[in-house]
């Protein structure tokens, strides 16, 4: 009765669920299978942090004793790695950074807790860029994350170790994060499906904090169907997250089947300028004859202030990070330099033994936006540009049901390309970062290759309004087969 | 010169919320280091602060109490500093928009003149840990069950006058935080605290001087000591021709003075910002009206009425309802004994008196309202008189028992048989022949003076007790009778 286990990787969420139910394999099974995966391959990729291989089995077994007594939840029994930035009780939690390395929380962050309610089974904690700070997975402690299409080139961040994991079938699907494009960039560049809900959908509570206004959880997953699913278990008010919100939270699965005949898809001026090169803007308006053939209407749209969203971010993010990284100060947990002589010997040397220099980078400039004197001129007037840009995207989504563009400017660049030169990394979000600021769901789903390496079409959404999202990712995977290449054969 | 001193508060009021300001631990006093803080407390990675309604309903109360404007959405922030009992890295506090706008604080004296206080705002925010520098071999250990104590921090325009100014201002603070049940007013425990402004200016000066913040005066006398010292170092360092530094100073109680903490140059920058993880605090109209119509009586509400119901004066209303505890006692007092004159000089008198030297509370009385009521209706039916129910009243405290048990067992019941003391008088009219003669040889205004002694010679041999009325009376009978 079992089905030979070397296709199991391949797989969606919705057949694992079916072969589990079916009892075809068993979770034991199935995540000795992706253990196996991970094992083989991820020495070369880097995309796992830690794997505790037998802690992942032991969920299995409480899977399988659960789906043995009848228990049919979606994700029952099902592997999924979750991004090292979401607290796990009594397992390592490094967010990336040499600061947390000895970290073990004893608390599970509200996603993490959902997720084993669920009945997933955690394999183990991806990698990602330090602090999430960073668009490549090469600011991580734990050394950079390859990309599975081509190990020289970089996955992009700071999902990075989730979107290779999925891209590379060493888990069904994972977790990522996303404060300027964390989760749709590295899904992008991996050739994934990697969905930001809208600001306030998923609790944040024991997901460490870059920048508190702007992060949200969200599933990186191979298709739009299974992010449904997962998108499903992640959502909800969460009394311990005061700005988690209290909409109503549908069944994601539910739109999913929907014609997207009359669908009013926005493009933005902005978007399509001469800064967009000639071979990302052929995939994205290849993408987007598919949508208008399955009975899409494209209309124009300007976001007028969209060109100062990167400049208005890179004051909030870091303000807010300054903040949010005072209390890794060697005090209760984590890195402590050795033989502190005094109290500022200790912070100093803590924190600068701690941290990356992207890290640091970043709090310097917040820092420095809040201080006395600078505030007006820097955070105040960042906040100002927020509200701007928040009420072009109300506006053109009184004409239009989401809004596309590319989602990064371009494939995945070679490993080291971009690390000398900070502004150049953070352009890698220009056409993501707007969306956070709004605090808008947004998506990426793979849309093809360039010179071998996938691209992403992003797709942005109102607020709340995932479902719509969803249901034209997934009705473009209907007609499109790019999320089911595999980098490795 | 004549210098004026110009004094401004900054008062800050633990909340006696059950849970802390973000998170559930409890803000119980005295538990074991670190036994109440939490994942939120000790400020792990990813945990988030929620804020307690209740820390609201307390400041609003507040609020409405010294007629304020109630701030209909209000932010709370971020302060960042660094310091080991301050986990996050960042105290959350309110700055542009705080929970209580401008309101007044009114003190009135002992005549009932009013003088208005200006409270600037008052606003919430999280207490730090504490650093524990003892005990440890060099190294500080950190104690995080205060960290996210939830306190109103109530900040006063510079319109006091005078250390006694201040102390009142104080002290009326203390009165409305406790009259409406927000704080437990415990300063032995910290639960207020404040940090005096002070300047002072040649009289007739309308500008102000260069102010110290003199911080953490916890007692009504630290208060006053403290800025008396503060005005005199500044006095002198002006009248020697030197300049005043805008700085931060600390009282050090044992040597009666204040020394320098740190100058305006080395004061952080504490980089504000509005912390984006609490949604701004939107107050309904319903809760205002709610907690508007349950508010308590206040201190100047109850002033009013002990003079009015009472016929107290100004000076002990004033002084009774200074403290919520001893302003009920003496309404149970009053109401057991039906003579609040009487009642008031009790509290006020023997009983604050004891409970002062004993150090105790209020609550802690080992005589309660009721017991006082009673011994005080013994006087009040001249069972006893008002000396021996002191006497009694020292029992009372001492190994307990009611003033009629007290009476009864010790014999102490005031000998009023008209009879009885007319024997006594003539016993002493007897023996005291000189002072007889003495007597009915001065002049009638004169003759008051030297009863005296004749009252104080029948006092002695009926031990106490015989009424003193009735001793007066029938002297005079005798003494001035046979003349």
């Amino acid at each position: 009765m079992t089905k030979p286990n070397t296709d199991l990787h391949n797989l969606t969420i919705a057949e694992l669920h079916r072969g589990l139910q079916q009892k075809q394999f068993s979770s034991h099974e199935l995540t000795e299978h992706f253990l196996q995966r991970i094992t083989q391959l991820d020495t070369e990729l880097n995309c796992f942090i830690s794997v505790d291989a037998e802690r992942a089995l032991l969920l299995a077994d409480e899977a399988d004793q659960r789906l043995a007594n009848g228990d049919t939840a979606d994700l029952l029994g099902i592997p999924i790695a979750q991004k090292d930035i979401f607290c796990t009780r009594g397992m390592r939690t490094s967010c990336g950074s040499k600061m947390l390395d000895n970290f073990v929380p004893p608390y599970d962050a509200t996603v993490i807790a959902r997720m084993q309610q669920a009945g997933a089974v955690m394999l183990g904690k991806t990698n990602m860029d330090e602090f999430a700070m960073g668009s490549s997975n090469e600011t991580s402690y734990y050394g950079p994350v390859k990309n599975p299409w081509d190990t020289n080139t970089v996955p992009g961040g700071s999902s990075g170790g989730s979107a290779a994991a999925v891209a590379a079938r060493l888990a069904p699907a994972a977790t990522g994060t996303d404060t300027g494009g964390s989760i749709r960039q590295p899904a992008a560049l991996c050739g994934i499906t990697g969905l930001k809900p809208t600001y306030g959908r998923v609790s944040r509570y024991g997901m460490i904090a870059f920048a508190s206004s702007l992060d949200q959880g969200g599933p990186m997953t191979r298709s739009a169907a299974d992010a449904a699913v997962l998108l499903n278990t992640m959502v909800g008010h969460d009394p311990l997250d005061s700005t988690s919100a209290h909409a109503v939270c549908p069944d994601f699965t539910k739109q999913l089947p929907k014609s997207i005949k009359g669908l009013r898809i926005g493009l933005p001026k902005e978007y399509f300028d001469q800064r967009l090169n000639t071979a990302m803007a052929d995939k994205v308006h290849e993408a987007l004859q598919h949508l208008t053939a399955l009975g899409a209407e494209l209309v124009d749209i300007e976001l007028p202030n969209s060109a100062l969203s990167v400049p208005a971010y890179y004051v909030i993010a870091p303000a807010e990070a300054s903040s949010n990284l005072s209390r890794f100060d060697g005090v209760r947990y984590g890195y402590r330099c050795e033989n502190p002589t005094d109290l500022e010997d200790m912070y100093t040397r803590t924190r600068s033994e701690g941290f990356g220099d992207e890290v640091k980078r970043r709090i310097l400039v917040g820092a420095y936006a809040l201080s006395a004197g600078y505030y007006d001129a820097y955070y105040r007037k960042a906040q100002q540009i927020r509200r701007l840009i928040k009420e072009d995207f109300v506006k053109a989504f009184e004409k239009v049901d989401v809004i596309a563009g590319p989602t990064s400017p371009s494939p995945a660049f070679a490993l080291g390309a971009k690390q000398s030169d900070p502004v150049e990394m953070y352009l890698e979000d220009i056409y993501t970062i707007a969306v956070n600021l709004a605090g808008l769901p947004g998506m990426s789903i793979p849309a093809g290759f360039i010179n071998k390496m996938p691209v992403g079409l992003q797709l942005v959404g109102n607020y709340f309004d995932e479902s719509t999202l969803l249901n034209t990712a997934h009705q473009y995977q209907q007609v499109t087969d790019w999320h089911q290449r595999s980098p490795i054969d | 010169m004549q210098w004026e001193t110009v004094i401004g508060l900054e008062v800050h009021v633990q909340l006696a919320t059950q849970s802390k300001i973000f998170s559930g631990s409890s803000t119980a006093f005295g538990a074991a280091p670190n036994t109440q803080a939490n994942a939120v407390d000790m400020a792990m990675p990813g945990t988030l602060p929620v804020a307690n309604e209740q820390a609201f309903h307390s400041a609003i109360l507040f609020g409405l109490a010294i007629n304020a404007d109630i701030t209909r959405t209000s932010v709370f922030e971020r302060k960042n500093y660094f310091y080991p009992d301050l986990p996050k890295g960042y105290q959350t506090t309110q700055l542009e928009k705080p929970i209580v706008g401008a309101g007044t604080i009114e003190l009135i004296d002992g005549d009932n003149n009013i003088r208005n206080v200006r409270i600037h705002h008052a606003h919430l925010e999280e207490d730090a840990g504490k650093s524990l520098h003892e005990d440890f071999h060099g190294m500080t250990g950190i104690d995080l069950n205060r960290a996210g104590t939830p306190l109103i921090e109530i900040v006063t325009e510079p319109d006091m006058r005078s250390a006694a100014e201040a102390v009142a201002c104080f002290k009326k603070i203390h009165a409305i935080v406790t009259y409406l049940g927000i704080s437990d007013g415990d300063m032995s425990q910290g639960s207020l605290r404040c940090d005096a402004n002070v300047s002072i200016r040649p009289v007739g000066s309308d500008t102000l001087g260069t102010r110290t913040e003199t911080k953490n005066l916890n007692s009504f006398k630290f208060i006053e000591k403290a800025i008396n010292v503060e005005v005199a170092r500044q006095i002198d360092l002006l009248e020697d021709g030197k300049a005043i530094t805008q700085e931060t100073r600390l009282y050090d109680s044992e040597k009666n003075e204040t020394r320098s903490m740190r100058s305006k140059e080395e004061a952080n920058d504490y980089r504000y910002f509005p912390c984006p993880d609490l949604l701004p605090v939107v107050i309904a109209e319903e809760t205002i009206t709610a907690l508007q119509n349950s508010m308590p009586e206040l201190p100047d509400q109850k002033m009013l009425r002990f003079q009015n119901d009472y016929g107290l004066s100004a000076y002990d209303a004033g002084l009774l309802v200074e403290d919520r505890a001893v302003a009920e006692f003496f309404e149970a007092v009053t109401q057991q004994c039906q003579d609040p004159k009487l009642a008031a000089n009790w509290v006020m008198g023997d009983l604050l008196a004891y409970l002062n030297k004993a150090d105790l509370s209020m609550s802690q009385s080992p005589v309660d309202a009721s017991a006082l009521g009673h011994l005080i209706a013994r006087i009040i039916d001249q069972t006893i008189s008002g000396k021996i129910a002191k006497q009694v009243f020292e029992v009372m405290c001492g190994s307990g028992g009611t003033a009629d048990e007290i009476i009864e067992a010790q014999g102490l019941k005031q000998l009023s048989d008209s009879g009885a003391i007319e024997a006594l008088i003539d016993q002493v009219i007897a023996n005291s022949a000189p002072q007889v003669e003495q007597y009915r040889a001065a002049e009638p205004d004169k003759r008051k003076k030297l009863v005296g002694y004749f009252v104080g010679q029948v006092m002695k041999m009926s031990q106490g007790q015989a009424n003193p009325g009735e001793v007066n009376r029938i002297l005079a009978q005798k003494l001035n009778a046979q003349n």
